[in-house]
């Protein structure tokens, strides 16, 4: 007979079968027996968070930049509603999290025990599947179950609730590989048919205006996926955009790369987009900040959608051509397919994608990310190119918080790797970004991390600063301050006659100092003479740092397309803004 | 166009409305019918009725009927939704009116009154499998089996009858002849 095993211990010998080498959590009553039990087991370190959010954060990051899952681990009650921010934000941005949370003892459930809830309840709409665990012996079944559905088919998170009694009640540990046979996520079991791929291979040929428009499917099937892409853009020798999630799957300075697309898109992309006879959507989702009003959503394009979930595909917008699978599978075999019959084809079709690509330059003479520079005050903008520049020689991994800074930094830093760039896209979580380095810093000692942050979202997790500084994380959090929340207070000028209703933030905290209380270091840079100067001492500092910014107070995030509005009806900038004013405010 | 003060687009046409009769095999584990229900709920689909029982005890597979009204995009999303779902085994969608498919829904009719009024009620009810589960003096409880629109009617007809309990079931469902749903 195999050894009996308590819960706890059954919750170790899973993690450890499944080679997890971090847990972010925070300790509390229903968890006390697993967190017992961690001394015994020196493969796995725990990452004491100082909020269920931060740790869940963490974990994301820590999956997005190291490709395998995140694991958390939180208590019952107001541990688990704590995570659940963090939980969704995953759920949207398809990010594999495996979260155990304890529970009250099973004979209290029901009760309004202490810190008592429905953590199956609370947490069914924003995992892809939980479970409450009965007996202890269904637990290694369900953990490693737990595992599978995290990181199969569209990544997301799970919930595994374990009550208090469970953890202490002895059972039996299982192992057995592929429990779950029967059905991938959304039963992405398909078989490419070469049928698919000469329709596929058809369009291309067909297509005098054709575009890539790749997402963040291209990132989660692995490094793989972006070579192939890179590959197959470069056989084809179309112009490719992406979306805020699939930057860089392609090389951000490519000159076939067109920018990021969508509300605060290039113009090249956004027009590219609506003019474009083919659309090769590969692992994106024709969000709404991406498609803008449905109805005239690209009208004249026939349109390939690749995505490992089926239900992505047809939901916001028809398609032509629909292939379910794994982004890294279908380009693997499109490409050998591709080139089996079309030697040369980018010499052969050059003739027929030379008009597209002119019209291409015309819009991208527009520079629609230009920005009217100054030597008193720092731009925004500014900041975060000098931040490129300064840091492109390294692998710099980033992540943001959400909002204009978010923006800035998806239009002006280059990424050309995949897995470099986190942000909350789909949630648009501020708070997001600290803790989130936190977990890409663990993912990749050694590496220079930054969170791109805004003043406002930043505070929102400040306190995971205290995290950084005990693990000796050197994160460096890199604040664009303009004191207001920046994007509440743009959309307020351009839709609410300028009522900022309360979108300033007064009694901000001095984040110099805030540094020095939490043991790292500041930095403030006031002034564009000073800031290459602050950055290099920033990047050459092995602490985490927090960097105060201080920037133009009014910028405004260009270019957009207002809402409501199709592609090729973009704001570009400022002088724009005024010059057509009052019909500027009808369009927005 | 309306000025738009949202940040969001404005919706666009909205397609033909269809009813749909979707059949759903499950895992009858606890929790099963939250998720399916979360799941229509969550995103905005309707459930006009719902009937779910066990119909493997070894398995433990419980067969979910939901009849459920939307565009033709709105009916495909609810099908490939609920394929996602960890416990569903596998999902079958019938649009309302199609031949091979029978639909039945259950109904107890309560009936009040005299035993003229209850013989009458008795032969309205005729054409749909009347069963008499209970009776007394005043009154009677009928048990029959039809199409959703017949009980509908049935009901409006009796009530003048001293109808004054209705019970239903939701529709169940099932394929003509040999063939299987799969």
């Amino acid at each position: 007979m195999p050894k009996l095993l308590s819960g706890a211990e059954i919750v170790f010998k899973a993690l450890e079968d499944q080679n997890v080498e971090y847990i972010f959590g925070y300790p509390g009553g229903a968890v006390l027996p697993i967190y017992d039990e961690l001394k015994n087991h020196k493969s796995i370190k725990h990452i004491l968070a100082r909020h269920e959010q931060g740790a869940g954060h963490s974990a994301e990051g820590y999956a997005r930049s190291s490709g395998k899952p995140g694991v958390l681990l939180v208590t019952s009650g107001p541990g688990a509603t704590n995570a659940v921010t963090a939980l969704t934000d995953a759920y949207m941005d398809s990010v594999p999290l495996v979260c155990i949370s304890g529970q009250v003892p099973t004979h209290l459930i029901g009760t309004d025990a202490f810190q008592e809830c429905d953590t199956t309840g609370i947490t069914r709409p924003c995992t892809k599947h939980n479970w409450l665990v009965k007996d202890v012996n269904d637990l290694s079944r369900i953990l490693h179950l737990a595992f599978e559905v995290a990181t199969t088919g569209r990544p997301g998170p799970v919930l595994v609730d374990i009550p208090k009694d469970i953890q202490f009640k002895k059972g039996k540990y299982q192992f057995s590989k592929n429990t779950l046979k029967k059905k991938l996520n959304g039963k992405a079991t398909h078989k490419i048919s070469n049928l698919e791929l000469d329709k596929f291979i058809d369009l291309i040929k067909r297509s005098s205006k054709p575009i890539f428009y790749t997402g963040g499917g291209v990132i989660n099937s692995g490094p793989e996926a972006s070579k192939y892409l890179r590959e197959l853009v470069s056989l084809t020798g179309f112009p490719i955009t992406s979306t805020l999630q699939g930057l860089g799957a392609y090389p951000g300075d490519d000159p076939q790369f067109l920018g990021m697309l969508g509300m605060h898109g290039t113009y090249e992309a956004n027009n590219a987009m609506h003019d474009c006879d083919l659309m090769i959507n590969i692992g994106a989702r024709f969000d709404d900040r991406i498609t803008g009003k449905v109805d005239e959503f690209s009208p004249g394009s026939k349109k390939i959608h690749v995505d490992i979930d089926p239900s992505s595909i047809g939901k916001n917008i028809k398609v032509d051509l629909a292939i379910v699978s794994d982004v890294s599978e279908l380009l693997k075999s499109l490409i050998k397919r591709f080139k089996e019959k079309n030697k040369n084809f980018v010499s052969s079709n050059k003739q027929k994608t030379s008009k597209w690509w002119e019209q291409i330059s015309k819009w991208r003479e527009k520079k629609s990310l230009n920005f009217i520079n100054s030597d008193k005050i720092i731009k925004p903008q500014h900041a975060v190119q000098r931040l490129y520049e300064l840091t492109k020689k390294q692998d710099t991994f980033i992540t943001t918080e959400v909002g204009q800074h978010q923006m800035w930094a998806a239009q002006h830093y280059k990424f050309n790797k995949p897995n470099r760039w986190m942000t909350s896209g789909g949630l648009g979580t501020m708070g997001y970004g600290l803790p989130a380095a936190i977990g890409v810093q663990i993912a990749n000692p050694g590496k220079l991390v930054v969170d791109i942050a805004g003043e406002a979202s930043v505070l929102m997790t400040m306190q995971e600063m205290s995290t950084a500084v005990q693990y000796r994380l050197p994160i460096k959090i890199f604040i664009l301050n303009n004191e207001y929340m920046g994007m509440v207070r743009q959309w307020q000028e351009l839709l609410h006659e300028k009522n900022y209703s309360e979108s300033y933030t007064a009694a901000l905290p001095d984040f110099v100092k805030l540094a020095e209380s939490y043991g790292c270091v500041g930095i403030r840079a006031k002034t564009p003479s000073e800031l290459d100067e602050k950055i290099e001492e920033m990047i050459n500092i092995d602490r985490p740092v927090i960097f105060d910014c201080v920037v133009d107070k009014a910028e405004n995030c260009f270019p957009m397309i207002p809402s409501g509005k199709p592609h090729n009806q973009m704001i570009l900038g400022p002088e724009e803004e005024e010059e057509i004013s009052d019909e500027g405010k009808i369009l927005v | 166009m309306a000025k738009s003060k949202s940040a969001y687009s404005v919706p666009g046409k909205i397609g033909k409305i269809e009813r749909h009769i979707i059949v759903v095999w499950v895992d009858n584990e606890a929790g099963v019918l939250a998720r399916i229900a979360g799941l229509f709920s969550g995103r905005g689909y309707n459930i006009e009725s719902l009937a779910v029982a066990e119909v493997d005890k070894k398995k433990h597979i419980s067969r979910i009927t939901i009849v459920t009204e939307g565009t033709p995009q709105v009916i495909e999303q609810i099908n490939l939704q609920l394929k996602k779902l960890v416990p569903v085994h596998k999902v079958a969608d019938f649009k309302r009116g199609e031949k091979d498919i029978l639909f039945r829904e259950l109904a107890m009719f309560k009936i009040l009154g005299n035993s003229k009024k209850i013989e009458k009620a008795k032969k309205i009810c005729k054409k749909f499998n009347p069963v008499i589960l209970d009776k007394t003096k005043s009154s009677v409880v009928i048990q029959v089996t039809a199409l959703r629109a017949e009980i509908d009617k049935l009901a409006l007809d009796l009530k003048s009858l001293g109808l004054i309990s209705t019970s239903r079931t939701g529709a169940v469902a099932m394929t003509k002849g040999s063939k299987i749903f799969n």
